[in-house]
C-alpha cells in the first residue's frame, strides 16, 4: 500500500516547487516585512497588528506617484515618496497610540490598516488609487503596461532569456527582482544588526523588557518607541514596493489583515528579536506551506485521500488552515521560534 | 432607522460574549466573529440537511446556540483553560486566537463551500405594517428575540448568583476567589454563554443577510469597535456599544457612500481606544 502512495508522489516535483517558493520574491518580501515587524515587536515590544499597512503605503505611495506622473513620473522619486507615506502612517500611528496598553495597542493598528484599505478601496479616489481595480489602470494592465516596467526591463542588467535549471528556472525579470528583494533583506538585517548593538538598540530591548525602568533611568520611551515604529515602517515599506514590481500592480485584496498575519507567523516560526530569525522563518515558512500543498494536492488527484473529506479545489484554504495552526501551536509550545533566544522571545507585556 | 436598531441589537447580541470573556479572562478573543459565524452555520446545517425547516426552524436556532455553547466549553476546557493555568499571557493567547479563527474560518470554508446561502425558510417575506413602519414578518421576531435576550442577559448578571459571581470575578479575581467564588467555573460558564449568544447573533444575522464563511471577518471589527466603544469587559458597555455602532454604520449610508459604511465604526474605535480607552461605560483602572 505504501509503495503504492510512493509511486503517485512526484517526489522532484514536490521538492522542486517547495524550494522554489522558499527562494521566490514572495518570501523575500515576508522576509523583508517581517525584518520590520521584528524590530517593532521583536525587539521593541510594540504589538504591531497593522504591519501591512506599512506595505500598503510603500506601494500605493509609489505606483500614485509614478502612474499620476508628478515631477516627471522618476521611478525613484515614486519610491522615495512611497517610503515617505510610510513614515506618515508610522507618524500617525504612533503619535497618538503609542501610549496605550500593549492590547489596545493591537485593536488600533488592525484598524488603522483596514481604514487605510476600504480609504483605497473607495470610489471617491478612484482617480488615484484605482479603486477596487488597484493600479495601474485596467487599458494599462491588458496593454502590459507597468510602473514595473522601469525597473524589471529598462534597468535590468541581466540579459533576456532563462536561468537555472529543474524546477529553479526564473526569465530575467523575475530574477532581478529576486536579486533586488534578497539584497534589501540582507541590508535590512544588516542595519538591525547595527542598530541592536549600538547604543539605541540597548535603549530600545530596555523598553521591552521594562518600560518604567528605562524610563526612570530618564530615557524619553515615547522618542523611542516612535523611532523603532518609524524604521520599521520603513522596512515593511520596501516589502510593501518590492512585491508591486513583482506582481506588476497593486490592488487592495493584497493588503487585506490575513497578510499581517502571515507575517506575524512568519517572524514567530523563525523567532522573533533575532537577527536570522526573520530570514529563517520566511523562507521555511514558505517551503513547509508549499510542500504540504503539492503533497496534498498529488494525494487528491491521485484519490488517496477521499473527495469527502477533500476537494482539490479546496487546497488553496489549507495554506489558510496551516498558518491558523502554526501561530497557535508555536505560540504555545515554541514562541522563542526555530533560532530564537527563549528568555527574549517572552512577551509580558502591560 | 428600523433597520439600524436592528442591526446594532444584533452586533449588541454578538458582542456580549466577547466583553464578558475580555472581563473575567481579559483575552481579546479574535476567534470570537468565527463563533457568531460557526451558530449562522449550524443553524443552516440543521436546516437544509437536517430538515429542520419552516416551522420546526425554531429549533435549529435553539440546537445552534446549544451547539454555540458547546463550542465555547470546548475551547475553555480543551484550549484556554490550560493555557492559562500554564500561567500563558494574555498577549500569547490573544496571538493563539488569532491562529484559531483562521483555522476556523477555512474549516468552514472547506466543509460549507465558498456560496453565500440564505435560510430557505425564511427567503422571501412580504411586509407586514405597523404604524407607519413596514418590515418583513422576521425582521419583528429578529428584533423581539434579540431584545428580550439582552433583557435576560441583564436580569441575569444583575440578579442572580451566576451573574454576581462574574461580575465578582471580572472586577477582581483574587478578591473573588477568596470571598468563595469558584474562579474556574465562573469562567467556564461565562465561556457558554457568551458562545452561546455569539451563535444566536450569528444565526439572526445569517437571517438578515447571507451566511458565508467570510462572515466571522466581516464582522470581527464591528464587534471589536462595539466592544471599545461601550468599555472593554462590561456587558452592558458591549450592549450599547453594539447599538450605536451597528446604528451609526447602518444610518452612515444616508450620508456616505455604501462601500464607506465601515469605516464610521472603525474610526469610532480609534478615537475611543485614543481618547477613553475605557469606553462610554468602562471604569478606569485602578492602579497599584
Amino acid at each position: 500500500m505504501l509503495m503504492n502512495l510512493f509511486a503517485e508522489i512526484d517526489v522532484s516535483k514536490l521538492f522542486g516547487l517547495a524550494l522554489r517558493t522558499s527562494i521566490s520574491v514572495q518570501a523575500a518580501t515576508f522576509a523583508l516585512a517581517a525584518v520590520g515587524l521584528n524590530l517593532h515587536y521583536g525587539y521593541t515590544g510594540l504589538l504591531n497588528f497593522g504591519v501591512v499597512a506599512f506595505m500598503a503605503a510603500g506601494a500605493y505611495g509609489m505606483a500614485i506617484f509614478f502612474t499620476q506622473g508628478w515631477l516627471g513620473g522618476s521611478i525613484l522619486l515614486a519610491i522615495a515618496s512611497g517610503v515617505v507615506f510610510a513614515v506618515v502612517i508610522a507618524l500617525s500611528i504612533g503619535l497618538p497610540s503609542l501610549r496605550l496598553r500593549a492590547d489596545y495597542l493591537a485593536l488600533t493598528t488592525i484598524a488603522i490598516a483596514e481604514v487605510l484599505r476600504i480609504s483605497f478601496r473607495s470610489q471617491r479616489l478612484l482617480d488615484f488609487t484605482g479603486g477596487p481595480f488597484g493600479l495601474p489602470s485596467i487599458e494599462d494592465r491588458n496593454a502590459n503596461v507597468s510602473f514595473a516596467d522601469v525597473i524589471t526591463v529598462d534597468w535590468n542588467p541581466i540579459k533576456e532569456g532563462n536561468y537555472g535549471a529543474w524546477f529553479l528556472e526564473f526569465d530575467e525579470k523575475t530574477l532581478w527582482v529576486m536579486i533586488i528583494g534578497w539584497s534589501l533583506v540582507s541590508l535590512a538585517s544588516l542595519l538591525i544588526w547595527g542598530l541592536m548593538r549600538s547604543p539605541w538598540g540597548r535603549v530600545i530591548k530596555a523598553i521591552r523588557e521594562d518600560e518604567d525602568a528605562a524610563r526612570a533611568l530618564g530615557k524619553n520611551v515615547f522618542s523611542y518607541k516612535l523611532q523603532s515604529l518609524i524604521i520599521g515602517g520603513v522596512i515593511a515599506s520596501f516589502a510593501g514596493i518590492v512585491r508591486a514590481f513583482d506582481m506588476g500592480f497593486v490592488e487592495t485584496q493584497q493588503f487585506r489583515p490575513q497578510t499581517t498575519f502571515f507575517i506575524w507567523t512568519v517572524l514567530i516560526l523563525g523567532g522573533a528579536a533575532s537577527i536570522w530569525g526573520p530570514i529563517i522563518g520566511s523562507m521555511t515558512f514558505w517551503f513547509v506551506i508549499i510542500f504540504s500543498e503539492e503533497l496534498l494536492r498529488q494525494m487528491v488527484d491521485s484519490g488517496w485521500i477521499p473527495d469527502a473529506i477533500l476537494q482539490s479545489n479546496d487546497i488553496a484554504s489549507v495554506r489558510m488552515i496551516l498558518m491558523g495552526i502554526m501561530l497557535a501551536t508555536l505560540m504555545i509550545w515554541r514562541p522563542q521560534g526555530l533560532v530564537g533566544k527563549k528568555e527574549e522571545a517572552q512577551i509580558d507585556i502591560r | 432607522m428600523v433597520s439600524g436598531l436592528k442591526v446594532g441589537l444584533l452586533v449588541a447580541l454578538a458582542s456580549i460574549g466577547l466583553s464578558l470573556i475580555f472581563g473575567v479572562t481579559g483575552l481579546v478573543n479574535f476567534a470570537h466573529s468565527e463563533m457568531v459565524a460557526f451558530g449562522a452555520v449550524i443553524a443552516l446545517l440543521l436546516e437544509s440537511t437536517v430538515g429542520l425547516n419552516g416551522a420546526l426552524f425554531p429549533l435549529a436556532v435553539v440546537l445552534a446556540v446549544l451547539a454555540g455553547g458547546g463550542l465555547g466549553f470546548g475551547l475553555e476546557r480543551g484550549i484556554f483553560g490550560p493555557l492559562r493555568r500554564r500561567k500563558m499571557t494574555n498577549i500569547s493567547l490573544m496571538v493563539v486566537s488569532i491562529g484559531l479563527a483562521f483555522l476556523m474560518r477555512y474549516l468552514i470554508l472547506i466543509y460549507h463551500g465558498a456560496e453565500p446561502e440564505t435560510f430557505e425558510s425564511f427567503r422571501i417575506q412580504s411586509g407586514v405594517s405597523l404604524g407607519p413602519i413596514e418590515l418583513p414578518a422576521k425582521d419583528y421576531f429578529i428584533i423581539g428575540i434579540a431584545f428580550t435576550t439582552l433583557l435576560m442577559v441583564g436580569l441575569l448578571l444583575q440578579r442572580t448568583k451566576l451573574g454576581t459571581s462574574m461580575r465578582a470575578v471580572s472586577d477582581n479575581p483574587a478578591l473573588a476567589e477568596s470571598s468563595g467564588i469558584d474562579v474556574n467555573r465562573t469562567i467556564m460558564w461565562v465561556w457558554i454563554l457568551g458562545s452561546a449568544l455569539a451563535s444566536l447573533g450569528g444565526t439572526m444575522i445569517g437571517l438578515t443577510q447571507v451566511v458565508e464563511w467570510q462572515m466571522g471577518e466581516k464582522i470581527l471589527l464591528l464587534i471589536f469597535a462595539a466592544v471599545t466603544l461601550g468599555g472593554l469587559g462590561t456587558a452592558f458597555g458591549a450592549m450599547v456599544g453594539g447599538l450605536a455602532i451597528g446604528f451609526a454604520s447602518e444610518t452612515s449610508t444616508f450620508w456616505l457612500d455604501n462601500d464607506l459604511k465601515f469605516l464610521i465604526a472603525l474610526a469610532v474605535m480609534i478615537v475611543i481606544l485614543l481618547v477613553r480607552p475605557r469606553g462610554i461605560l468602562g471604569v478606569r483602572e485602578r492602579l497599584g
